[in-house]
């Protein structure tokens, strides 16, 4: 049994990793961002099985955190790029950081 | 009955193996960003929902299997907040002005 | 036969790794450079989990990846966006490259000479540090070591927390003091967001709570829950439920401070309690860290909420709103 997790592990792995070719490729950063995520969500199933294979108990507080934040990556990353679309202009007026709007 | 669960682990593990690969499959082969969002959401949680399913009689009850189907239900929610806010993103906005958050 | 796959996992994965380092590192785009950090630190966190050090995998995925994610993709989002990566093709640049270059190229050497040059069994104190640990009440020898044995690293190290928000805090225009951040608010969060904002904090305030508890005997422990925290507490401002604190308020400086603080305290009684700066007296260590480590969650937590959302951006007027 131990084995077979193992190489399911490793089999899980790989596919997420063919993933990154994504990351590589684009075209555009969202896509980018589909394979990070893919490798979130596979990272999580690979750690379960990990960790059920080796007996670490441990791990299944790792993969709880990774779910926990498996979303936070993609909703800074549509936050970000929808800034300069929806806010053409800076609404408050100290700006601290010097930012080119001039999109 | 060991046997059987065994067998049980070792076909879900395998099934959800199975669709992560389908999942990066068609995150590297379909055409554009929303089908290549389709095709990740439905798949790698499906995916990591199998080897849960799998992996279940081989830890210990009620703690560790609670924490197994925890860990599968945040990635559900945050798999569905990743496919909202992506698509949102991707999607053409419809009217300048309008938020993307009116249904 | 466990080992060689084992091996085929770790080649493969330190494989991957460099692949993606590389990439990271040569590719053009600011956003693309950050998604691949992001998987990076993912990665990272399974090496060491690989290398049973599933302390530090908890620490990587909480702020490795999950943290510094959030906070390169906003600096990206503040970059102006037709200017992906600084221009080269001045010469100055190009030296300046190379000298960079050859010192990292003479860094690597040096570092993979010493690894080389350790004596076979390398020296470490491990065995002496586990002999130890019935004396602390824990159980995990890593919070051993960071909140007894070198617990003088640890308390520079919140403190540290603390001299970076106010190095942070200090960028603020004179105008904006006092006022709140606003560096993590969006227009127009969306309903899917809203939704995530509100069923994801109860989840991760739990499993926060449930590191820090855990990490006496098992792999987590302050820095891990606040973190955790703090991921949930950008959550909630990102989606706008809540307002981000006003800077100069006093409950708020108070949260921020009471974990160095009692550290400290705690640590200066030792000098009478166990005749040692940062001692514990013998019957009282697990209780005396239990509630370190409870202080120091809390302000890590809000310290590190706090560097996510920014310098103050707004007047500290009576409704303070935007």
């Amino acid at each position: 049994m131990t084995e077979f997790l193992l190489g399911a592990a490793l089999f899980v792995l790989g596919t997420v990793a063919l993933g990154l070719i994504r990351i590589l490729r684009g075209p555009n950063d969202a896509d980018r961002m589909l394979a990070a995520q893919l490798l979130g969500t596979g990272g999580v199933a690979v750690l379960l099985l990990l960790g059920v294979a080796s007996g670490l108990g441990a791990v299944g507080d790792l993969a709880l955190m990774l779910a926990l934040l498996a979303a936070f990556a993609s909703v800074a990353f549509v936050t970000g790029v929808a800034r300069p679309q929806h806010q053409p202009k800076p609404v408050r007026d100290p700006d601290p950081l010097p930012r080119g709007d001039q999109a | 009955m060991s046997l059987a669960l065994s067998v049980f682990t070792i076909v879900c593990v395998f099934l959800g193996a199975v669709f992560f690969l389908a999942g990066t499959l068609g995150l590297l082969r379909f055409p554009d960003t929303l089908t290549r969002l389709h095709a990740l959401t439905k798949a790698d949680n499906l995916g990591l929902g199998l080897v849960v399913l799998g992996l279940l009689p081989q830890v210990d009850w009620p703690l560790g299997a609670l924490k197994l189907i925890a860990v599968w239900l945040l990635a559900l929610l945050a798999g569905a907040t990743v496919g909202q806010v992506l698509g949102g993103a991707v999607r053409p906005p419809p009217v300048s002005g309008a938020g993307e958050s009116t249904p | 036969m466990s080992m060689s796959l084992g091996l085929v996992a770790d080649s493969f994965l330190a494989l991957l790794i460099l692949g993606l380092a590389v990439w990271t590192i040569a590719v053009r785009g600011t956003y693309a450079a950050v998604v691949g950090f992001v998987a990076y630190g993912l990665l990272v966190a399974l090496i060491w989990v690989r290398l049973a050090a599933v302390d530090v995998a908890l620490t990587e995925a909480a702020l490795g990846s999950g943290l510094m994610g959030l906070l390169l993709l906003r600096a990206v989002a503040c970059l102006p966006p037709d200017a992906p990566a600084p221009a080269s093709g001045r010469v100055g640049r190009v030296a300046l490259r190379v000298v960079v270059g050859v010192l990292c190229a003479g860094l690597t050497a040096v570092l993979a000479a010493v690894v080389l040059q350790l004596p076979e069994p390398a020296p470490s104190l491990a065995a002496a540090a586990a002999q130890a640990l019935p004396t602390t009440g824990l159980g995990n020898p890593v919070t051993g070591v960071l909140i007894a044995y070198r617990a003088i690293d640890t308390l520079l190290e919140a403190v540290v927390l603390v001299l970076a928000l106010i190095g942070l805090w200090s960028l603020a225009a004179d105008g904006a003091w006092g006022g709140r951040p606003g560096a993590l608010r969006t227009r127009e969060p969306g309903a899917a967001l809203v939704l995530l904002a509100q069923l994801l904090p109860p989840v991760g305030i739990l499993v926060g709570i449930h590191l820090f508890w855990t990490g006496a005997n098992h792999p987590g422990g302050a820095f891990q829950g606040g973190a955790v925290l703090a991921a949930m507490w950008a959550i909630v401002l990102v989606a706008g439920l809540a307002a981000a604190p006003r800077v100069d308020g006093r409950r708020l400086r108070l949260v921020l401070v009471v974990g160095p603080a009692l550290f400290f305290a705690i640590g200066l009684a030792g000098i009478w309690w166990a005749d040692a700066f940062l001692g514990y007296p013998a019957d009282w260590a697990k209780p005396l860290i239990l509630v370190i480590e409870a202080a120091l969650t809390l302000s890590i937590a809000a310290a590190l909420g706090l560097l996510l959302a920014g310098p103050p951006a707004s007047e500290p007027g009576p409704g303070g709103q935007a």
